[in-house]
């Protein structure tokens, strides 16, 4: 059991971060980089005067990219581990799971770990002005736990009462509210801002569904 | 009787080994995620931007 868990959620992770590696590569990075000449003041732009859009071309750093790909599968794995972890206990219920239910399991991680969030705090760029830190990481790691948890309990759950609690604890994280910062004056624009939190989601979702799909797939493979 | 206590336990390991591997996938994501540490924030940087994780 432990070893058919350990090793599915390794390659359905690896996987995966491998994808999420070249997508955040190619579409993300580049906006990071932008954002980073902003930070540091070697671009300005003012929210009243027109700017002309600079001509940037950004140049990869391949050692930055590197340790992004080795995150990623890192976080990946992580995710991973979690999913198998999830789909495992589920069978145990007498849940049935397939590759194509993944798709679903994925949808799940990504709403509990990534869209929730960013319902209260949009993924951020650098040089963006936000809450303290350690307010911000606690209330993502409660919305986290909440939205995982509500999720299961309207899915799993078998009558109202289920269903009610489950959509009270998924409700709850957003009534109490992120922190949000008490003054705005971020450098970046805000074009670049919310190119950045779109893609970002984007990615997350397509990563998240391929994290689904190949935990299922190698689950059931190492179980057959 | 043997058989029924066979499957409890079985079923105790199998819940023990779940949990085990879960606490792995969330202990990696605290390190690669949250931890404070300046060479892992400077390293997984990007990353943490890319899902949309608290940084800085």
């Amino acid at each position: 059991m432990l070893k058919n868990l350990v090793y599915s959620a390794l390659f359905a992770g690896l996987a995966a971060g491998v994808i999420v590696a070249a997508l955040t590569i190619l579409l993300l990075v580049p906006l990071l980089l932008e954002a980073e000449l902003y930070e540091t003041g070697r671009l300005v732009h003012f929210g009243n005067v027109t700017a002309v859009t600079p001509d940037i071309e950004v140049e990869h750093d391949w050692a930055r990219n590197g340790m992004t790909a080795l995150f990623a599968a890192t976080i990946y794995i992580g995710f991973a581990f979690v999913m198998v972890a999830a789909m495992a206990f589920a069978q145990e219920k007498g849940v049935r799971v397939t590759t194509r239910s993944g798709i679903f399991w994925g949808l799940a991680g990504f709403a509990a770990f990534q869209l929730a969030p960013a319902a209260g705090m949009a993924p951020e760029l650098p040089g963006m002005i936000a809450a303290e830190i350690t307010a911000r990481q606690t209330w993502l790691v409660g919305t986290i736990a909440a939205t995982a948890a509500g999720i299961l309990a309207v899915v799993f759950g078998k009558n109202w009462i289920h269903w009610g609690v489950g959509l009270a604890v998924l409700a709850a994280p957003h009534i109490i509210g992120a922190p949000h910062p008490e003054v705005f004056g971020g450098t970046v624009p805000p074009e670049l801002a919310a190119e950045f939190a779109g893609r970002s989601l984007a990615v997350g979702a397509v990563g998240w569904i391929a994290a689904g799909v190949l935990s299922a797939y190698f689950w059931l493979l190492e179980n057959r | 009787m043997t058989t029924t206590t066979q499957t409890a336990v079985k079923s105790n390991t199998n819940l023990v080994s779940i949990a085990f591997v879960a606490f792995m996938g969330l202990s990696a994501l605290f390190i690669a995620g949250f931890a404070s540490s300046a060479t892992l924030h400077d390293t997984a940087h990007d990353m943490r931007h890319a899902i949309g994780f608290a940084c800085h």
